[in-house]
């Protein structure tokens, strides 16, 4: 019982909130609660603080749409937020496609997809052309694009107010990660990744590795949806400071040897500088 | 020893051929991508068949404004709202409402619209004198069948009038002789635009099987008189022609005066 605590309890928090979320956003819908109203593009925080998906908003005023003063507030309150806490902490703890994709990466390993498609053909920078690309469609357009199109808008919209023909874009998701392309959507092209791997950049909240430890076992590159931002796994005890690392820590739970734990990106310079 | 030299030289000249093979494919991806999503976008945000909540601005303003948040469709104690999605063929995401299943009950409070964070719904254009007012909202405008409506046949029939909340504004009843049986009158209805909101009530109400009565957006159900008709008999709007002018267009048929032109025989006019 201990050690499944242990090799699983960020995971289980990170379920907790994904689900708890979005069943606050249900209950919101579906009984009139006021904790958390809307949805992850915008929201009402106990029916005062306004809540906006900062790449949304950006690609409004792309499209040439004049922000409210909510959207603003609330798209400036979710920014700082996870420039603190790190990017893409939104990718693993509130996404809900996280868990779709995870699944499917899960279920890619146990199957052992990756025997026989050994190739990653596409690169995960593809974000960041798609990230631009939303921005160039969203001021052709005049519309915000990747709102029209995003799998996490409509699953998540989906659970809230009634899916329609949404499943079928979260199973092409499901599949595309699965079959296709490890990673496939959450780490080469959902551009909202991007967006929070650029805004967390500088996040204080980093996972970090200490060498002396390391078996070097590669168990924790195995589980990361991110791998290559643990280049320094067995080699150098440092923090991990890609904004692409999505704070979700599975390699920490899944190291057995103890060289990997959460830190304060501050406080590991400032030793690093006493040592 | 002279070897290593053109060996280093063909290796960076293959390093950049990768390179910009690698763009070139990067940028055709992108472009294809670009493309695709560009036209689809375009072809789901075409409809124009669609009622949006009271306040909302002008269609196009709103798809660029609207975050899709649905705070509006929690906040509507009818369920009147809806939030478009996969297959129901309309802008992703965006609220709107289909009358003959819920109509809009008109709220004197309009909770929906206060709670829009984006200013895609707008209260000041349902607002009179600091005060909330439904009866301000233009969401649509409801249309008459006259074909199908059975009023137009000569039977008695007033759901629409009774159920408008704008009764006797909105929609009034107009009496005229039915001349078919010689001693009836026909109790039909006409629908006044400038009172009209477009809640759908009516359309709600109708009797015949599909509704005779419905809501349309207003810019599909109506028509455009354009700046050069002026109503001489009305002074305010003949004022316009204080500051107008005129501009001198020259055709073919210009050439001779006009009652030269009318008795030919025509075919230049054709």
């Amino acid at each position: 019982m201990k050690t499944l605590w242990n090799k699983y309890r960020y995971l289980m928090f990170r379920r907790t909130t994904q689900i708890g979320l979005l069943f606050l956003y249900f209950g919101a819908n579906a009984w009139g609660w006021e904790i958390l109203m809307g949805n992850l593009s915008s929201s009402l925080l106990f029916g005062t603080i306004p809540l906006s998906d900062p790449y949304a908003a950006l690609q409004m005023l792309a499209a040439g749409a004049i922000l409210a003063t909510d959207i603003i507030v609330g798209a400036l309150i979710i920014t700082v937020f996870y420039m603190i806490i790190g990017g893409r902490a939104f990718c693993s703890w509130v996404c809900p496609v996280n868990i779709v994709t995870d699944a499917a990466a899960l279920l890619r390993r146990k199957i052992r997809v990756d025997e026989f498609a050994k190739r990653q053909p596409a690169s995960r920078n593809m974000r960041y052309w798609v990230l631009g690309l939303s921005l160039i469609i969203s001021f052709l357009m005049g519309i915000a694009a990747f709102e029209f199109i995003s799998p996490i808008s409509v699953l998540h919209r989906g659970i809230i107010f009634g899916f329609g023909f949404g499943w079928a874009a979260v199973l092409i998701v499901f599949l595309f990660d699965l079959l296709v392309l490890k990673n496939g959507w959450c780490g080469h092209i959902c551009p909202l990744g991007g967006f929070y791997s650029l805004v967390g950049k500088f996040s204080l909240i980093r996972v970090k590795h200490t060498q002396e430890n390391c078996t070097e076992c590669m168990k924790c590159k195995v589980v990361c949806p991110e791998g290559q931002v643990l280049y320094m796994i067995g080699k150098e005890s440092i923090p991990v400071l890609s904004g692409e690392c999505t704070n979700c820590a599975r390699c920490i739970e899944v190291c057995d040897d103890n060289a990997l734990g959460f830190s304060i990106r501050e406080l590991v310079k400032n030793k690093k500088v006493g040592d | 020893m002279q070897k290593l030299p053109m060996k280093m030289k063909s290796k960076t000249e293959n390093n950049r051929r990768k390179f910009i093979l690698r763009m070139a494919r990067g940028a055709g991806i992108t472009a294809l991508g670009g493309f695709i999503w560009s036209a689809y976008v375009d072809e789901v945000t075409a409809s124009q068949l669609i009622l949006r909540p009271p306040g909302a601005i002008m269609e196009d303003d709103f798809l660029r404004t609207c975050i899709k948040c649905g705070l509006c469709v929690e906040a509507c104690p009818y369920d009147t709202l809806l939030l478009a999605k996969p297959g129901d063929n309309k802008p992703l995401g965006t609220p709107y409402f289909i009358p003959r299943d819920i109509p809009c009950y008109m709220c004197p409070d309009i909770p929906c619209v206060p709670i829009c964070p984006s200013g895609a719904l707008d209260e000041p254009s349902v607002t009179t004198d600091g005060k909330l007012d439904i009866n301000i909202a233009e969401m649509g405008l409801a249309v008459i069948d006259r074909e199908t409506c059975i009023a137009f046949w000569g039977i008695q029939c007033d759901a629409c009038y009774r159920a408008c909340p704008i009764m006797g504004k909105a929609i009034t009843v107009e009496y005229s002789k039915n001349e078919r049986t010689g001693k009836h009158a026909y109790l039909t209805p006409l629908v006044h635009a400038d009172a009209c909101t477009g809640c759908g009530l009516c359309e709600k109400a109708c009797v015949t099987e599909k509704a005779s009565i419905f809501v349309l957006p207003k810019e599909v159900a109506m028509g455009k008189a354009g700046s050069y008709y002026i109503k001489g008999w009305d002074k305010d709007d003949e004022k316009r022609l204080e500051d107008a002018s005129s501009i001198k267009s020259t055709t073919e048929i210009s050439k001779e005066k006009a009652i030269d032109s009318l008795n030919s025989d025509m075919e230049d006019l054709y």
